[in-house]
């Protein structure tokens, strides 16, 4: 069973974003790496898998830059059991990202049973990859699931929509998922488990290599900018019980006069 | 000026706003609606009233429930049948999910999730958040036409006096073909509230609400107003809430035109959540507390208290 | 001449700290608060290799350097230094084993903590006897085939949940230091009475108590080196373990300046963030400071045990500096954040009360004074 894993290398939540000055990209210089937090949760299903396949293989892909490859040794200190790296700018975007993974799964010669994703990646919230990458190899995919079960080659999975309803999807392997919070545990990277992560094959190609080209790009990025700061709001003191109603009232009545929101 | 599609979602029976929204911003453009299944007629109304000219009813076997693939399939048929430069629909839970495969079978491009946009000479230039809203920057979509794009519902607002469109409305016959990943069953959830992401007034409460008992003050004050009740993560890790409520970096992403904050510092994880909401509305004991930088009308006082008499205030401006 | 960690460490010290931040930080005030045993925590450590960094390659550890070992355990402690103790507790309490067992020994008693999730605890200080560690009450006699183990000790970490103590005891107290042994003893043996968890200031997580033995019969095989050689086994064990003590008060010196830092920002005052302010700045730069020096002695005295150098002195500045500029920092962290600071709703008067202990166990700053004297005058 070939189980593949596409992660991303995003910022570290608590990183300050700096646009760059002529507004191409943002900073990345400074910048702390870690691997994209919804990808976690797609690493720990495969290895859910792995725990009771033991001859799955997981193989862990990630299209972006070399300059840290963070996310890759996570996954394989996690467990997976090699990575496939294809060298790219961090700023590619979705259409591109997806047609390099079908590449590099291409080039492993390896037939997918199962290719898990993150839901979104936290630095361009797309919520695109999983979806194309399912529609270039024409797979059945579900996005945003919350549940996992495969019995033999049938995959029932749990996907959360609005409100917090869930639709129950069924389907053969293989099958492209992408993957919330809630669908299971991450397990930490242990010390032992890093260190022999160390030893794990690691592919590295470059985007030519897995058929892509700046031809490729479907979306451009452009004039980043911080977001506007609004102006100073109003601040009313009710502290005093006998002022209360009075600053309520006075509130909600600018909420319908001057704000025009109720 | 540009032909564009715009794909609409029904909610019990009526078409989700964020639809309304972006034929309203498409003033000036040849739009047209498609949806699945029926429509009423004041649903089609509603439709032309803000714009549409042509609505297509897609209608067709296994197309009662959405499925990423019967959903794409039909769709694709349909706009190859025509001759769209864009096609749009709502950044929600199926649009997230649909607009991407139906892209990618034109091998064309998405720009997700966009918050506002105009277009110069028929061309689409949008603007999105990217970094949890820490950074706004310009997208432009490539390649093959049609170009697709996502609005983040409530980001556009509505169209005070939109342009009439024709609003004539035909049934397609619409194709699913093979459908691998087919819904089984729907687990409805306890709440029939609106999600968070789609909510227009949302009602958080934070550390200060001391328990869970307590979130039934936020509640009473969100049935009046129609609101839906959120949480900061310190009360979600508090154990005051559950996840799903979680506004925020590490929880939802909101934008409503009203966010009432109650007793939220407003660490900055949970401004990273719900910093593009249009109005903010901070109730906080303390005066020095990180939110009321971010709040337009700030109330310093005990929210177990301002938030009873906000309830009836709210009743009384209602007339419930 | 290189400052910086090696990849593997850096490695180590992402690990322990996600761990400390996602494990530790969001229960150590719960902890803290009904002096809980961090067991489930203390496991999960232990799961992930974080804990007994101490025991060799050999005898089925992960062969860590004592550098190594100060940089998982500084991270750790930024977590929580109450549990932090708990955790150390259990090096301590191996390292004399390490130091002067015998190969056998070493097999028998620090591989199962290996195997399986095991706590352990040194026994050394009597009610009377603290910082005069040599003149130790508790009497080891020759019973034939046994020793007979009688005595009070006094402030055991981990004492209610060990599998494994270490005890200091003599022979005869008239040979003052060189009557001193230590042996293994097991906790279940009969004669052994564990006193009631104390109700201390800080480090509340961590489990203290009072451990009486009454005719403990002890197996002769149990005895770290010869009778007598307990003393150097001792002072040996305080050259790796005051680099690791120093480190816990270091992680706890680098949370109170994080902690400062992003408050001092937040907070506005006089219509600016306090951070502006050049009372607060020189705290922060205080603390910066100290932090930093902490840190350099901490990484020496280590690196001395690592590269076998008698670090005796080094040692001792290391732990009397992190721990005295652990209380200087922490105490600064509650002024910065003034009121809030003396609440318990915000997590830096724990920290302040945390660091007063580090100052006190594992040889007083007083005493590592006199230990710095005696190495600089002799």
């Amino acid at each position: 069973m070939n189980i593949f894993v596409c992660v991303k290398q995003v910022p570290d939540t608590e990183t300050k974003i700096v646009p760059t000055a002529d507004g191409s990209f943002i900073e990345t210089s400074s910048i702390k790496w870690i691997m994209n937090p919804y990808d976690e949760f797609a690493v720990e299903q495969a290895l859910l898998v792995k725990q009771s396949n033991p001859a799955a293989n997981v193989t862990v892909l990630r299209v972006g830059s070399v300059k840290d490859t963070e996310a890759l040794r996570t996954a394989m200190a996690m467990g997976a059991d090699d990575a496939f790296l294809v060298e790219a700018a961090d700023n590619l975007d979705s259409y591109s990202i997806a047609k390099a993974l079908k590449g590099a799964i291409e080039k492993t010669g390896k037939k997918p049973d199962l290719i898990l994703a993150g839901k979104q990646a936290i630095d361009d919230d797309c919520l695109q990859v999983p979806q194309v990458l399912a529609e270039m190899l024409n797979l059945p995919s579900v996005s945003v699931i919350v549940g996992f079960e495969l019995a033999g080659a049938t995959v029932k999975v749990k996907r959360e929509v609005e409100g917090g309803a869930l639709e129950v999807y069924e389907m053969s392997t293989p099958c492209v998922l992408a993957c919330n919070k809630g669908l299971n545990t991450p397990r930490y990277a242990s010390l032992p488990g890093i260190m022999k992560a160390k030893k794990k094959p690691m592919a590295q190609h470059s985007l030519a290599d897995v058929g892509v080209s700046d031809a490729d790009r479907r979306v451009k990025y452009s004039q980043f900018k911080l977001p506007p700061e609004k102006p100073a709001g109003k601040k009313f003191d009710a502290t005093d019980a006998a002022k209360q109603k009075e600053v309520v009232s006075q509130v909600v009545g600018l909420l319908r006069t001057e704000a025009k929101v109720i | 000026m540009a032909n564009v599609l715009v794909f609409t979602e029904v909610h019990d029976g009526k078409v989700k706003p964020v639809t309304l929204e972006i034929l309203g911003k498409l003033a000036g453009q040849s739009a047209d609606v498609a949806v699945f299944g029926d429509l009423g007629a004041d649903q089609v109304a509603e439709l032309a009233k803000h714009g549409a000219q042509n609505v297509h009813k897609l209608k067709g076997a296994n197309l009662d429930k959405y499925s990423p693939e019967g959903y794409s399939n039909a769709l694709a048929e349909f706009i190859k049948s025509k001759s769209y430069d864009y096609v749009f629909g709502g950044a929600t839970s199926m649009g997230k999910d649909l607009l991407p495969r139906l892209a990618t079978k034109f091998n064309a491009g998405l720009a997700s999730d966009v918050v506002n946009f105009i277009f110069e000479g028929g061309t689409f230039a949008g603007t999105r958040p990217l970094f949890a809203g820490k950074c706004l920057a310009k997208v432009e979509v490539t390649g093959p036409k049609p170009h697709f794009v996502s609005i983040r519902p409530n980001a556009l607002g509505m169209t005070a006096n939109p342009t009439a469109g024709a609003g004539t409305a035909a049934d397609v016959n619409a194709n699913a073909g093979d459908i691998r990943a087919a819904i089984k069953d729907i687990i409805k959830a306890a709440s029939t509230k609106v999600d968070l992401t789609e909510a227009n007034i949302i009602v958080t409460g934070g550390r200060a609400m001391k328990n869970a008992e307590n979130f039934k003050i936020l509640e009473q004050m969100a049935d009046v107003i129609g609101a839906t009740v959120g949480a900061s993560r310190a009360a979600v890790d508090s154990g005051f809430a559950p996840h799903a409520m979680q506004v925020g970096q590490t929880g939802k992403t909101v934008a409503p035109s009203l966010y009432i904050a109650c007793g939220v510092s407003g660490a900055i994880q949970h401004l990273a959540g719900m910093r593009t909401s249009k109005v903010i509305v901070a109730i906080n004991s303390d005066p020095d507390a990180p939110i009321f930088t971010k709040a337009d009308y700030g109330i310093v006082g005990d929210l177990f208290q301002i938030v009873p008499i906000m309830t009836e205030e709210f009743k009384k401006l209602l007339g419930k | 001449m290189d400052f910086s960690l090696s990849t593997d460490q850096k490695e180590m010290k992402e690990l322990a700290l996600k761990f400390a931040k996602n494990e530790m930080i969001p229960h150590s005030q719960d902890y803290d608060e009904k002096g809980k045993f961090p067991d489930e925590i203390f496991k999960k450590a232990w799961e992930l290799g974080l804990i007994n960094t101490c025991i060799p390659a050999e005898y089925g550890g992960s062969g860590f350097t004592s550098l190594d070992s100060v940089i998982i355990s500084e991270a750790l402690a930024y977590g929580c230094m109450g549990m932090n103790t708990a955790f150390m507790a259990n090096d301590l309490a191996l390292l004399p084993i390490v130091i002067g067992g015998s190969d056998e020994q070493k097999k028998k008693f620090l591989t199962p903590f290996t195997q399986e999730f095991r706590i352990a605890s040194f026994c050394l200080t009597e009610p009377g006897n603290g910082s005069d560690a040599g003149g130790i009450k508790t009497s080891i006699k020759d019973g034939g085939d046994h020793w007979i183990l009688n005595g009070e000790k006094m402030w055991i970490t981990n004492a209610g949940y060990a599998h494994l103590f270490v005890v200091y005891g003599t022979t005869d107290t008239a040979l003052k230091h060189k009557g001193i042994c230590a042996l293994v003893v097991d906790p279940k043996s009969e004669g052994v009475h564990i006193g009631k968890k104390e109700d201390k200031m800080g480090h509340r997580a961590s489990d203290t108590r009072g451990v009486t033995f009454q005719n403990v019969k002890v197996p002769k095989e149990n005895m770290l080196g010869k009778p007598g050689e307990g003393w150097g086994i001792a002072m040996s064990t305080l050259d790796h373990s005051r680099p690791l003590v120093a480190s816990s008060a270091l992680g706890g010196s680098q949370r109170a300046l994080d902690l400062s830092i992003s408050y001092a920002k937040e907070r506005q005052q006089f219509g600016v963030p306090i951070a502006k302010h050049q009372a607060i700045q020189f705290m922060i730069a205080e603390m910066g400071m100290k932090v930093e020096a902490a840190r350099l002695l901490v990484h020496k005295a280590a690196w001395m045990c690592d590269q076998g150098v008698r670090n005796t002195e080094i040692a001792s500045y290391a732990k009397a500096f992190a721990s005295d500029s652990c209380m200087q920092i922490t105490t600064d962290a509650v002024q910065i954040y003034g009121g809030y600071g003396y609440s318990k709703e915000y997590p830096v008067e724990k920290l302040m009360r945390d660091a007063k202990l580090i100052q006190i166990y594992e040889g007083t700053s007083q005493i590592q004074r006199l230990v710095m004297a005696r190495e600089l005058l002799k």
